[in-house]
């Protein structure tokens, strides 16, 4: 199969590839660019693990070719830190211990970071429909919740 | 397998007509990829119709509205003329997956999927869309009833796209409703559903109506003789029985793990009577 070339924008960075046809951009970004924060859960838009936002909406990375990003904006978790200064999501979610095995955290880390850009102050209800397409197995949700409230509460003082 | 974004939809229905073997439209892929995952389809060709000018716009139009067949449902909900003009058509695209999906999957897509149990086919049915096809030999305009034909089958001949749905304006004292049940909160697929959309005079009195079940049969049913028990009538509680006991009675469900037949035929038609009663009330009636 000839591969297709890409030229796209991830995490504020000019990035060019090259990937098959048929591959997925969340296989293009842990195989080919080595970014592994999106991880593949179920494979079928189903558990959120793999979520990114592209072109500022929340997607599934495995339900997205790679050939998709063309021309486009790809923000995953990798771009949420800055340096070593944890994104106040991130230092939120170890505080309150919103994590035990941590493969759906980069899922709703993304899920949370476009939550509270479209919806600075939302209510716990808010949050649970908003995050309901991440399925965590560890934490029973409550802790996540917790500390995107905490999140929320901090950022809109900032 | 060759992935192909054309610039517009003569090229696309070139490139669909023109293919040998498997081809498939990518819009939201929330469909396509998850066959391609799970091995049921494995395309030659893959056309993305996503930058096919137009095609990701919602339009207003001197009729209603064009919804490109590129528009991801999460636009429907953000378009407030839209919501406001049907607002059952947007509760039943907002209800198809989680907000990941929603960025993703429209309505075209989901009619095309031609799964009995999509969420969008019932309310657009019962708000009398339709398609425009474009194909080898020019645009055709279709009732979006006609282009589902079995679980997982459409009427569309190859080289043939859908570009838009069309919607009219919604005519004065009118509402429209779509309803389904499912076993939990959000996030899952219809057991059953209705879609109900209903105009009436300035008495309260219903002067057309269409009323719509999904996952009731093999394809999206509209339910004339549902329509028909509304007509010339108040929504009152013998209208109410009517409809249930007509849309019960439509029902050609099967039994599976998501329901059985007795527990459709029953719930269609307590949908039905809610989603009328909901589709009421938006027009206007007391």
């Amino acid at each position: 199969m000839a591969g297709v070339a890409v030229s796209t924008t991830i995490n504020g960075d000019h990035v060019e590839y090259l990937c098959q046809p048929d591959e997925t951009l969340l296989d293009v970004l842990r195989d080919r660019l080595g970014l592994t924060g999106a991880k593949e859960g179920c494979g079928t838009g189903d558990c959120g693990a793999c979520s990114i936002i592209l072109d500022n909406r929340l997607v599934c990375s495995c339900l997205v070719l790679g050939a998709e990003a063309e021309g486009r904006i790809v923000e995953t978790v990798e771009g949420m830190a800055h340096g070593e200064k944890l994104h106040t999501l991130q230092q939120k979610f170890l505080e309150h211990a919103a994590l035990q095995c941590g493969i759906c955290t980069p899922g709703f880390l993304i899920a949370a970071k476009d939550l509270l850009a479209k919806n600075p102050d939302p209510s716990e209800e808010e949050i649970r429909f908003g995050l309901a397409g991440n399925l965590c197995r560890c934490t029973g949700y409550d802790k996540i919740v917790r500390a995107v409230q905490d999140a929320a509460n901090v950022m809109k003082g900032a | 397998m060759r992935y192909i974004r054309p610039l517009s939809i003569e090229d696309a229905v070139g490139l669909l007509a023109g293919a040998s073997g498997t081809s498939a439209i990518l819009a939201g892929g929330s469909d396509l990829l998850v066959r391609m995952k799970g091995g049921f389809v494995e395309p030659d060709l893959i056309v993305d119709i996503k930058a096919i000018a137009g095609l990701s716009e919602i339009r207003e139009t001197a009729d209603g509205f064009s919804i490109g067949a590129a528009v991801p449902c999460a636009v429907l909900g953000e378009n407030s003329a839209l919501k406001k003009a049907w607002p059952g058509v947007v509760e039943a695209a907002k209800l198809i997956g989680s907000k990941q999906v929603q960025g993703r999957c429209t309505i075209t897509g989901n009619l095309c999927n031609a799964s009995p149990a999509a969420d969008s086919v019932p309310a657009l049915v019962a708000a009398g869309a339709k398609a425009v096809v474009a194909g080898p030999s020019g645009k055709r305009t279709i009732a979006v009833e006609a282009v589902p034909i079995g679980p997982g089958k459409t009427s569309l001949s190859k080289g043939e796209i859908i570009e838009a749905i069309l919607l009219d304006s919604q005519a004065p004292r009118s509402g429209d409703a779509y309803l389904r049940f499912i076993p939990r909160t959000e996030m899952d697929i219809a057991v059953v559903s209705a879609g109900v959309n209903l105009t009436i005079d300035e008495h309260g009195v219903i002067t057309a109506a269409r009323v719509a079940l999904g996952a009731a049969a093999p394809t999206v049913l509209l339910v004339a003789e549902a329509a028909e028990a509304l007509i010339g009538r108040k929504l009152d509680e013998a209208a109410l029985e009517r409809l249930a006991k007509v849309c019960a009675g439509a029902c050609r469900p099967i039994d599976d793990k998501r329901g059985t037949i007795e527990f459709r035929r029953k719930v269609a038609g307590v949908l039905a009577r809610r989603a009328a009663t909901t589709a009421y009330a938006r027009a206007g009636g007391k």
